[in-house]
């Protein structure tokens, strides 16, 4: 959110500590043969490598979907197969071994397959945001002057919007034109997500322009783009995409959230948060039916945590302070 | 620092015209005869004719840079539509929906910054001790909880199991009384219209109702405002000024709570100004988990229904708070850290 003489202070900050943990960073990856020392240090600290170990596991379990749980249908794989069509959940047994919602969609099947919706939402809505934010972002800060000031401005009524509100009206208004909750929810996501990349890349981008280096490219007459991809960029990148990819998590709980609500994966679709929406019209019976909320829950619960411990841990592993009290 | 507050002050009605036409140009992916929908009541066309009435009467033919001084001139009104979910005005529902939303996010928010920072200051008195790694997990495993799940496993525990707390507002015995005329609804507050009407057993019964979402509210918050604290705190405690109060004798009770605390409270104070504001936009999970009619609530089961309108409504109304918020957290800030306001 914009606190702007305090965000320009702690930005500063910000950005000048990131540029020496850079520094640092590309200075030991040279001397210690590619492996970096937050790495190090990740690898060091049992909170990161618990995540490292969930997320590993998750992705296990996406990859070998196709064996824990066979498709009847291998073209419609990421449909729950339902035996029946009664309306009362059925607890666990040896053919549904996570029990059946409403509608007796198997939960066990809609588990593990939601394994690999939750990676492709996580990923692509990744991916996109941050190519769409940062490319935006570098390219109007790079340019700088009134270009820059009028995109901060745009970036800053994006960020008005309360996020999840914004996300859910226009998964709503998008539902009915596509006809695809799935893509109408990622789309919302993205438009929603990519302006705080922006801003985030826009300080990086600002003291890299000011470095020795893209002054000399400038005075040997490199094109202005070329100094942006070839010379700035690839200086400016790598934290935003870290800080990117840690995101997942918390895309894929949005994600979910908006499923829950009925504004994202269509019914019967193998996501989490369209398993745990079937809870919601059984509330009073949850003691008896609780094997709708449990097994989704914690499935949509340890993969956010699993994101979030490593996304935790890196972010001590580059604050430098962090370091000094950790070192006294 | 006054030139700070005017140029933001002159900044505010762009980022308004800004998010009013990002409202708009999201209207806009809905076809016509849908928008003119939106303008009757009851939210059904009967006749073609009564269809091309509305389309005259709102201008929907005209250029779209005309409908959008025309919405936003309707707008500022207070004229935002129809909503269908609500079966009335969508100002009309806002404003009957907001005292739910205010009533929980007060009795969640003293809780979340109590607790948050007490925590905090533990954790970071506690630097790398057991205390400071139980306080991360404890705040980890609450930032990592989807609301909605930790939502209904309190109400699986304590509503389905051992029925303590029950969701909804308020019981149907207390809601009689509540909508009878003897009752004096004086905000709209269910806790403190009772109060003021002298009525403890629905007190008691509003204060059961608004327990749990309040907690699940609570534990997903206090991650935030405990990691605030706590590496605000773990900064302050290594100035050299907390060395020197500490050099000087001063007991270490003295030295955290009336040199360090105050110092370690001013990012607290942004943060817990955006929560405030955050809660107040209506908590769209929270209040549909727990069946709390409140803004959220509202806003949640308008965009299930598709009920355009109404979200977008709340969404400006939403977006307004946000940006004033910002604009008053801004200032704020300044006062309490002379840093800033000597600029």
């Amino acid at each position: 959110m914009s606190t702007p003489i305090v965000e320009q202070q702690g930005e500063q900050l910000q950005t000048a500590t990131r540029v020496a943990t850079d520094d640092l960073v590309i200075d030991r990856r040279l001397h210690e043969g590619h492996i970096p020392r937050w790495l190090k240090v990740m690898l060091r600290n049992p909170v990161s490598v618990a995540g490292i170990m969930i997320v590993i596991a998750f992705a296990l379990i996406a990859i070998l979907a196709p064996i824990l749980a066979p498709p009847l249908l291998p073209a419609q794989a990421y449909q729950i197969p339902h035996s029946g069509y009664e309306a009362q959940p059925k607890p666990p047994d040896t053919a549904h071994p996570f029990g059946t919602t409403q509608g007796q969609y198997d939960i066990y099947y809609g588990v593990i397959w939601g394994t690999r919706t939750a990676f492709r939402i996580g990923i692509i809505v990744t991916g996109l945001t941050v190519l769409i934010g940062a490319g935006l972002g570098s390219m109007t800060a790079f340019v700088g002057g009134w270009v820059d000031e009028v995109f901060q401005h745009i970036v800053e009524i994006f960020l008005a919007f309360p996020f999840l509100l914004a996300a859910l009206t226009l998964a709503a208004v998008l539902v009915p034109r596509i006809h695809n909750g799935l893509i109408s929810g990622m789309i919302a996501l993205v438009v929603f997500s990519w302006p705080s990349y922006a801003r985030y890349i826009r300080g990086d981008i600002l003291a890299v322009k000011q470095r020795d280096f893209v002054l000399a490219a400038r005075t040997i007459g490199v094109p202005g783009w070329r100094i942006l991809l070839h010379h700035v960029l690839p200086n400016a990148m790598y934290s935003v995409l870290v800080v990117g990819s840690l995101d997942i998590g918390t895309y894929v709980l949005t994600f979910a959230a908006l499923s829950f609500l009925g504004v994202g994966a269509g019914e019967g679709y193998a996501d989490w948060g369209q398993l745990l929406s079937y809870a919601r019209n059984w509330i009073p019976n949850l003691a008896q039916y609780w094997y709708i909320v449990v097994y989704p829950g914690t499935a949509l619960l340890l993969f956010v945590l699993g994101w979030n411990l490593i996304g935790d841990a890196f972010r001590d592993a580059l604050d430098p302070r962090m370091q000094r009290g950790r070192g006294a | 620092m006054t030139r700070y507050i005017i140029r933001r002050l002159l900044v505010l009605p762009i980022v308004l015209v800004g998010l009013s036409m990002m409202i708009f140009g999201m209207l806009q992916l809905l076809d016509p005869a849908e928008r003119a929908a939106l303008y009757v009541p009851g939210g059904v066309l009967r006749t073609q004719s009564a269809l091309q009435d509305i389309i005259r009467t709102y201008g929907l033919n005209k250029p779209i840079y005309v409908q959008y001084i025309n919405w936003l001139d309707r707008t500022l009104h207070g004229n935002l539509g129809w909503s269908v979910t609500a079966q009335q005005p969508v100002l009309s529902a806002i404003l009957s929906f907001f005292p739910a939303t205010l009533e929980l996010a007060l009795w969640s928010f003293v809780p979340i910054i109590f607790g948050g920072v007490f925590l905090g200051i533990q954790a970071a008195i506690h630097h790398d001790q057991w205390q400071d790694h139980l306080a991360r997990v404890f705040s980890i495993v609450g930032y990592s909880f989807p609301t909605f799940v930790f939502g209904l496993l309190m109400l699986m525990i304590f509503y389905a199991a051992l029925q303590w707390f029950p969701p909804g507002r308020l019981s149907n015995w207390a809601t009689a009384i509540v909508f009878s005329p003897e009752f004096h609804r004086y905000t709209g507050m269910n806790t403190v219209d009772a109060l003021l009407n002298g009525r403890f057993d629905i007190f008691a019964d509003a204060l059961r109702h608004i327990f749990l979402p309040a907690l699940t509210l609570a534990y997903v918050q206090w991650a935030l405002i405990l990691r605030v604290m706590r590496s605000s705190m773990l900064d302050v405690i290594s100035q050299d000024y907390i060395r020197t109060a500490r050099s000087k004798g001063l007991p270490e009770r003295h030295v955290l709570n009336r040199h360090a605390r105050p110092n370690a409270m001013i990012p607290v104070a942004t943060a817990g100004g955006l929560l405030l504001v955050g809660l107040l936009n209506g908590a769209v999970i929270t209040e549909t988990v727990f069946n709390y009619h409140g803004m959220g609530w509202f806003v949640g089961n308008a965009a299930l229904h598709l009920d355009a309108i109404s979200v977008l409504g709340a969404t400006l109304f939403d977006g307004m708070l946000i940006v004033i918020a910002n604009l008053v957290v801004d200032i704020m800030y300044a006062y309490l850290d002379p840093r800033i306001r000597l600029q």
